[in-house]
């Protein structure tokens, strides 16, 4: 079976890693970089609880080969933060109560981060509509909704 | 879920990517967006041996007008057609589909090709095709292309061979007073649909219909052509009662399969529904009444 050496830049630090094939890219950041903030939810490319930020685009990362990301540039929940400083949608998140139990949330924070970097000030539409590939089964999004309001007023 | 062990080829060109198709054979399946085909892999529904990875071969992503002909490349992402201006402006049938494919985070990789060649009768893409007289331009040992209704065999079975790739989908400008609509009945974001209609109207001088192009989605083994429909349009005024006529043909050649999505005569019904609204939009659209 062929192993691959792929590098990738996760979070701005660059890491080299030996996959096999078959290996999926949150298993990958999971459990080769041991960075458990990423989610495992459905499995099924469903209910978004694994989004990471893959050269600019959220995507599902249980339905990416950790071989497609050699050479891209990766952030995931982790790599919010900066200089211990929260990410605005992570203020958002607490302020606003936009979680209950958290599962999703690691996925709510990258594709609604990665909104605001496209779009400042979306409509409250373009913000249900941003986060319909991220399930939630506690809060309703209502209060999602609201952190990301929060979010994007802070970053204006 | 993990996939059972497969071989990845990463292609840095198109001639590469044919190569290791030619030389795999039945054992090789291109993976472009992966969104259909890393959760079949998942579920253990597929298993390849060697997966042969198109997504870094420059020159498949592009959406442009030349020559009275639309081309959108292979590797277009669903959210590259989603900004277009092109799609938004001039391909309404288009604009009305893409935000309604699976989610935002499949759309951005998720591709307009991977779609199409899929062959699955649950992919949007294909009927849209159909209804807008689009052709596939497909590669291996040669160039040749194939039209959007000759395309479709069965369930995952197209004219496709496994040693090529269909690397580009040409669709013809449509004429000053056309008009498109896709309709859509699902149940939730990211479920396949229920039932959906694709539908691109040319309308004549006198408002009278000129060429229609109808297929249904999800409705049968393969992406449904309403070719008596269409034909019965052509040459009438599009009103209440011709709508509702050419709706009902539509539906008649639908052939949906009972699941959990509902019974067949509900989905032929809502193929008849989605197929009316989607004329009387595409209608509007092209400047009728």
């Amino acid at each position: 079976m062929a192993m691959h050496k792929i590098s990738v830049t996760i979070n701005g630090a660059v890491r080299e890693a030996e996959v096999e094939s078959r290996l999926l890219l949150v298993h990958l950041i999971r459990e080769v970089f041991r960075m458990t903030g990423t989610h495992v939810g459905c499995d099924t490319s469903h209910c978004g609880a694994c989004t990471v930020v893959l050269d600019g685009n959220p995507v599902k990362s249980c339905t990416v080969l950790a071989v497609q990301a050699d050479g891209s540039k990766i952030t995931t929940v982790e790599g919010l933060e900066q200089g211990g400083k929260l990410h605005p949608v992570q203020e958002g998140f607490t302020e606003k109560h936009g979680l209950q139990c958290g599962f999703c949330t690691p996925g709510m924070l990258m594709t609604t981060s990665a909104l605001l970097e496209r779009n400042k000030n979306p409509s409250e539409q373009q913000i249900r509509e941003a986060i319909s590939g991220n399930l939630c089964r506690c809060t309703g999004y209502v209060n999602i909704v609201k952190a990301v309001q929060y979010a994007a007023e802070k970053m204006r | 879920m993990i996939p059972a062990a497969f071989d990845y080829h990463r292609a840095d060109t198109l001639d590469e990517a044919l190569k290791l198709l030619k030389k795999h054979g039945d054992d090789a399946k291109v993976l472009s967006g992966g969104m259909s085909l890393l959760p079949m892999l998942k579920l253990r529904l597929a298993s390849f041996a060697h997966l042969v990875d198109i997504n870094r071969v420059p020159g498949l992503d592009y959406i442009k007008e030349e020559k009275g002909t639309l081309r959108i490349g292979a590797m277009t992402r669903q959210a590259a057609l989603e900004r277009s201006d092109v799609i938004k402006s001039k391909y309404p049938i288009l604009a009305d589909a893409v935000p309604l494919i699976a989610d935002p985070l499949v759309r951005n990789r998720g591709t307009i090709g991977g779609n199409v060649a899929n062959g699955d009768p649950g992919n949007d893409q294909p009927a849209i095709m159909i209804a807008l007289g689009a052709t596939f331009i497909v590669r291996g040992a040669k160039e040749r292309s194939v039209a959007a209704n000759q395309f479709y065999k069965g369930l995952y079975d197209t004219a496709l061979a496994r040693s090529e790739i269909l690397t580009e989908i040409r669709i013809p400008v449509p004429p000053l007073k056309s008009g498109g609509a896709y309709t859509k009945l699902k149940r939730k974001t990211g479920d396949f649909a229920v039932a959906a209609a694709a539908v691109q109207l040319t309308l004549g001088k006198y408002g009278a219909v000129e060429r229609a192009g109808i297929a249904l989605t999800n409705a049968g083994l393969t992406p449904i052509e309403a070719v008596d429909a269409a034909k019965y349009l052509v040459g009438k005024m599009p009103d209440e009662k011709t709508i509702a006529e050419a709706a009902k043909m539509a539906a008649a050649k639908s052939a949906p399969s009972a699941d959990r999505r509902g019974s067949v005569e509900y989905k032929k019904e809502m193929a008849r529904v989605l197929t009316a609204r989607a004329l009387h939009k595409a209608v509007q659209r092209a400047g009728g009444s």
